[in-house]
């Protein structure tokens, strides 16, 4: 056990940055280079637009520079990991830099931190960050923005690592509207296209509303606490804040706020689902990986805070099973494949937030860790999928959704290796014994019926019930995007079939590294309580429970608080059977369903999606149009809000201020006037002025 | 004796000062500046300033008023006296205002015994002393040259300046 | 005979001010000016017998830097007059936007 010395921590964010830099200098000169031609091209004939080819450093240097500033940072921080690793770090190592805001009763250091919490995360961000960006390099080589893309996602990856690095919470808030703007840039990324400007604005809004919640949250840490930094916060919490009190709930409340609007929780999910706008790896990276995460990490960060606030923690966990289950309906009658995975990707943060509201909050990470993997690699297969298809129909110049599940079928035999992968991620995300899901997934919802001993035990009990239903939604969603996509005939078109072909290595590397994480990522953390039973390899697994050993110092303090008032946790679920009995339940029911699903999916006659109409039935109509929310929001908050902003411009601004404004300025325009009116600009007046001046000042000092 | 003299040096001056605002040709106002300017190169004397009434004389009444005649000879402005003066309202106004100026300042000035400022006043004879240390000119020109030889340089450098400014701005399309 | 110097100084002083307002000649304007200067000398002459030779300076000062104005005033008269061919200040408003 050796001291840990955090080895260059500020490297680790500022290499994206630089990264950033590199790519961002690029995409300007891309970008004037692009307006050069348009202007030439104007003159020479439309046609010829999209043949002028960009120089070969200009697809070259991003392809290096974007993975290359990630890999480096992956490297250190798997350095830094493996110093931390050997020292048995107790406290968290804080390294300062400067003075950041330092005014009145307020001084925030530009601080990182680094502990076992954190530590996680960045290994999950660079890493699977870099296998994202390698990806990248395949999917995106041939687009115009390849510098810009890059560059944006390098800033990404920058703020996301302030956000999970900075040591207190002004400095998360940083990374946190970083992150945001990010994610807006790359939903955004094919501006031309109206769509998909409008989703990167929608998900910019709706993340404004979380934050406006975790901004309120930071002021009440302040004013209650004292300080914001999380030393400061978590040293102080416990004496100043009565378990259980108003101020507690409502700090917890409010972080809960903005923790639904990144994470995408009832009401403020309907961003992410639009957010497949973006390029398929960015929805891999920003939407399912890791941005999204950040309202997890949030409240594992603020665990203390949240043990101290047993009826947030409720609301927490509540928030997430609603979420869970309501997302999973919906991925049922989805079509589009990413919107498919964009409403598992909501159903899975519902359980991150269900393990972290019952205070599993290593199980939440744990999730959290997996998901990235087994989401990530599901992304990526999508994406692998979608250029395929894209090649297909461009060649013959089809005008077929390239997204549309019904106009696939199929590909196995075409995409083997994307195949295999998604399979395997497939089984990870239905919770299927020994995949990566099965573990973190059972470990949740073990945790949610068994936090039912303190107070809230009803609610708990039904959450049980509600992440079971969902489980079984995840097998079956999942399933059937499977079959659609990769089984039965395909419906491509025949000519069109023989463009189908497998991605390159650059893309099916990163498959398969994901595939291996997917498929072994679970023992990690196999729970103390199955370690011994055949679902932990009678014990023979090796790591066991080491996340839950690795994190203890972070979470060992809500875990006492959480103890002393609440007690244990039980070692039943709710209808009696320990966690071996109900681990079993848990896999045979995933796996009967994915069976069950199989044939029923298969034995359907799939038409191509022109030649198939919206679906029959009232569920079904009601599940593909998405519960109606958006519709819901659109009259509720969308309407009356433009309805008052119509009125506020054209009548409160534009008459009323603009008037009041006006008038001032007419009077002092009239006093102007008057006032020219001796501006003669004859010398002789100035001089009588002057004379009468002086003979008043005169008059008035002497009589 | 003095005071005779003071009286009738201050009646051509005054004399002179109205004349000058009156005449209408202007070589005619300026012989009347140039008597002004004498008389008050008188009451210099009378008042102790022997050196300054010289160079009264020389300075201004001599070089400075040539200048401007040399001025209105050079513009031609000799014969064209038609309605200089102005008349009306304007001319109402500026004898209004400027008379009741002259009221106040010489009905503060005049009244002696009511001024407070008078009585700090230590009387006339200060001068005596200085002249009697080192002469008339030399009482100016000692302080000129050890106490106020920065202002003077300064003047001189100002003079310059004007010399040079005046030149490039009378040069024929400068 | 300080009061009879200042009246006289106050009444010469009136006498240019006046002339400034009334004259159209932008010379003679100029010459009266110059009277009001003189008028402020007599002034300070009279008083530098009760207060010192420093009131005597003052007036060196005040016919130098008068001899400096009146250099370039003339020469603003002579540059203004080849522009417009008139020294009558009633014609000249530039001193407006």
């Amino acid at each position: 056990m050796t001291e840990f010395h955090p080895l260059l921590p500020g490297l680790i964010p500022l290499l994206p940055l630089l990264g950033f830099l590199g790519n961002g200098m690029l995409a300007l000169v891309a970008g004037v280079r692009g307006a050069a031609e348009l202007r030439a091209g104007a003159g020479a004939g439309k046609e010829k637009l999209g043949e002028l080819a960009p120089p070969p450093w200009m697809r070259g240097l991003p392809s290096w520079i974007g993975p290359g500033a990630i890999g480096a940072a992956f490297l250190l921080t798997l350095m830094n990991f493996v110093g931390m690793a050997r020292s048995g770090l107790e406290a968290p190592a804080i390294v300062r830099y400067w003075d950041w805001i330092s005014t009145g009763g307020i001084r925030i250091e530009a601080a990182l931190q680094l502990d076992q919490l954190s530590m996680i995360m960045m290994l999950v961000i660079t890493g699977v960050g870099l296998l994202i960006h390698v990806f990248s390099v395949g999917y995106m080589r041939e687009d115009p923005g390849y510098a810009r893309y890059f560059a944006y996602l390098n800033l990404f990856v920058f703020f996301m690592l302030v956000l999970v690095m900075g040591a207190s919470f002004p400095l998360m808030f940083v990374g946190w509207e970083g992150v945001g703007l990010c994610s807006y840039l790359l939903i955004g990324f094919w501006f031309e296209d109206r769509e998909k400007a409008d989703a990167g604005k929608k998900a910019f809004i709706v993340n404004r509303i979380g934050d406006f919640g975790f901004l309120v949250a930071i002021f009440l840490l302040f004013t209650s606490l004292g300080a914001v930094d999380y030393a400061g916060v978590f040293g102080a919490a416990p004496e100043l804040l009565a378990y259980g009190g108003s101020t507690a709930t409502a700090i917890t409340l409010f972080l809960l706020i903005g923790a639904a609007g990144k994470s995408a929780q009832i009401p403020l999910y309907v961003w992410l689902p639009d957010a497949m706008a973006g390029p398929t790896p960015v929805s891999a990276l920003i939407h399912a990986a890791t941005m999204v995460t950040a309202g997890v990490y949030l409240v594992v960060r603020a665990s203390v805070l949240f043990a101290l606030a047993p009826a947030g923690s409720a609301t927490v966990a509540a928030i997430g099973a609603a979420t869970a289950l309501f997302a999973a309906t919906i991925a049922l009658q989805q079509y589009d494949i990413k919107k498919v995975l964009a409403y598992s990707t909501v159903s899975q943060l519902g359980f991150m937030f269900m393990g972290v509201g019952a205070g599993a909050y290593v199980a939440g990470v744990f999730h959290l860790v997996t998901h990235a993997f087994f989401k990530g690699l599901l992304f990526l297969g999508a994406g692998a999928v979608i250029h395929s298809m894209h090649h297909a129909l461009h060649a013959t110049h089809k005008d077929w959704d390239a997204q549309d599940m019904r106009n696939m079928g199929g590909l196995r035999h075409k995409m083997p290796v994307t195949w295999v992968t998604m399979g395997i991620a497939t089984l990870a995300i239905a919770g299927i014994w020994p995949f990566a899901g099965f573990f973190s997934k059972d470990e949740i919802v073990w945790y949610a019926g068994a936090a039912r001993t303190g107070g809230y035990g009803a609610l708990f009990t039904a959450l049980w019930g509600v992440a079971l239903v969902a489980a079984v939604l995840t097998a079956i969603y999942m399933t059937r995007l499977m079959v659609m996509t990769f089984y039965g005939s395909n419906r491509t078109g025949e000519r069109e079939a023989e463009h189908l072909h497998e991605a390159p290595l650059v893309m099916t590397i990163p498959l398969s590294i994901l595939a291996v994480l997917s498929l072994f990522g679970g023992w990690l953390n196999v729970p103390a309580s199955l370690q011994e039973s055949v679902f932990g390899g009678f014990g023979l697994l090796p790591m066991s429970d080491w996340l839950e050993r690795w994190l203890e110092p972070v979470t060992e303090l809500a875990q006492e608080i959480h103890l002393s008032h609440a007690g244990g946790y039980a070692t039943a679920s709710p209808l009696g059977g320990g966690a071996v009995l109900w681990a079993g339940i848990a896999t045979g029911v995933a796996l009967v369903t994915v069976g069950l699903t199989f044939r029923s999916v298969s034995k359907r006659g799939i038409r191509p999606a022109s030649e198939s109409g919206a679906p029959v039935g009232v569920v079904r109509g009601l599940l593909y149009h998405k519960w109606y929310v958006d519709e819901l929001y659109d009259r509720v908050f969308v309407r009356p809000l433009l309805g008052a902003s119509r009125i506020a411009w054209r009548w409160v601004d534009q008459i009323l201020i603009d008037g009041s404004v006006n008038a001032v300025g007419s009077v002092f325009k009239a006093l102007g006037w008057f006032g020219s009116l001796f501006q003669t600009g004859q010398v002789t007046t100035y001089a009588f002025v002057l004379t009468l001046g002086a003979l008043a000042v005169l008059g008035a000092l002497l009589l | 004796m003095p005071e005779i003299l003071f009286y009738v040096f201050a009646g051509t001056a005054v004399g002179g000062a109205v004349g000058v605002v009156l005449q209408r040709n202007p070589v005619g106002s300026l012989l009347f500046m140039v008597g002004t300017l004498a008389s008050i190169a008188g009451i210099f004397v009378l008042l102790e300033a022997q050196f300054l009434a010289a160079i009264q004389l020389m300075v201004y009444a001599g070089a400075i008023m040539v200048l401007f005649l040399f001025v209105i000879m050079l513009l031609n402005l000799g014969h064209d006296y038609r309605a200089d003066l102005k008349r009306g309202l304007g001319a109402f106004l500026a004898f209004a205002v400027t008379g009741a100026l002259g009221g106040l300042l010489v009905g503060q000035l005049g009244g002696v015994g009511e001024n407070p400022l008078y009585e700090y006043l230590p009387g006339p004879g200060e001068l005596d002393r200085v002249f009697a240390a080192d002469g008339i000119v030399g009482a100016i020109a000692r302080p000129l040259f050890t106490d106020y030889v920065v202002p003077f340089e300064l003047v001189g450098i100002l003079l310059l300046v004007a010399l040079i400014g005046a030149v490039a701005l009378a040069k024929k399309g400068g | 005979m300080l009061t009879e110097a200042l009246v006289l100084s106050a009444i010469l002083f009136v006498i240019g001010t006046f002339g400034v307002l009334v004259r159209r000649n932008a010379i003679i304007v100029f010459l009266c000016i110059e009277l009001q200067v003189n008028a402020v000398n007599v002034s300070f002459v009279a008083l530098s017998r009760y207060l010192g030779i420093d009131g005597q300076l003052f007036v060196f000062f005040v016919m130098t830097v008068a001899a400096a104005e009146n250099a370039v005033g003339l020469a603003i008269i002579i540059s203004i007059f080849r522009h417009y061919q008139t020294v009558d200040v009633d014609n000249f408003n530039l001193l407006k936007w």
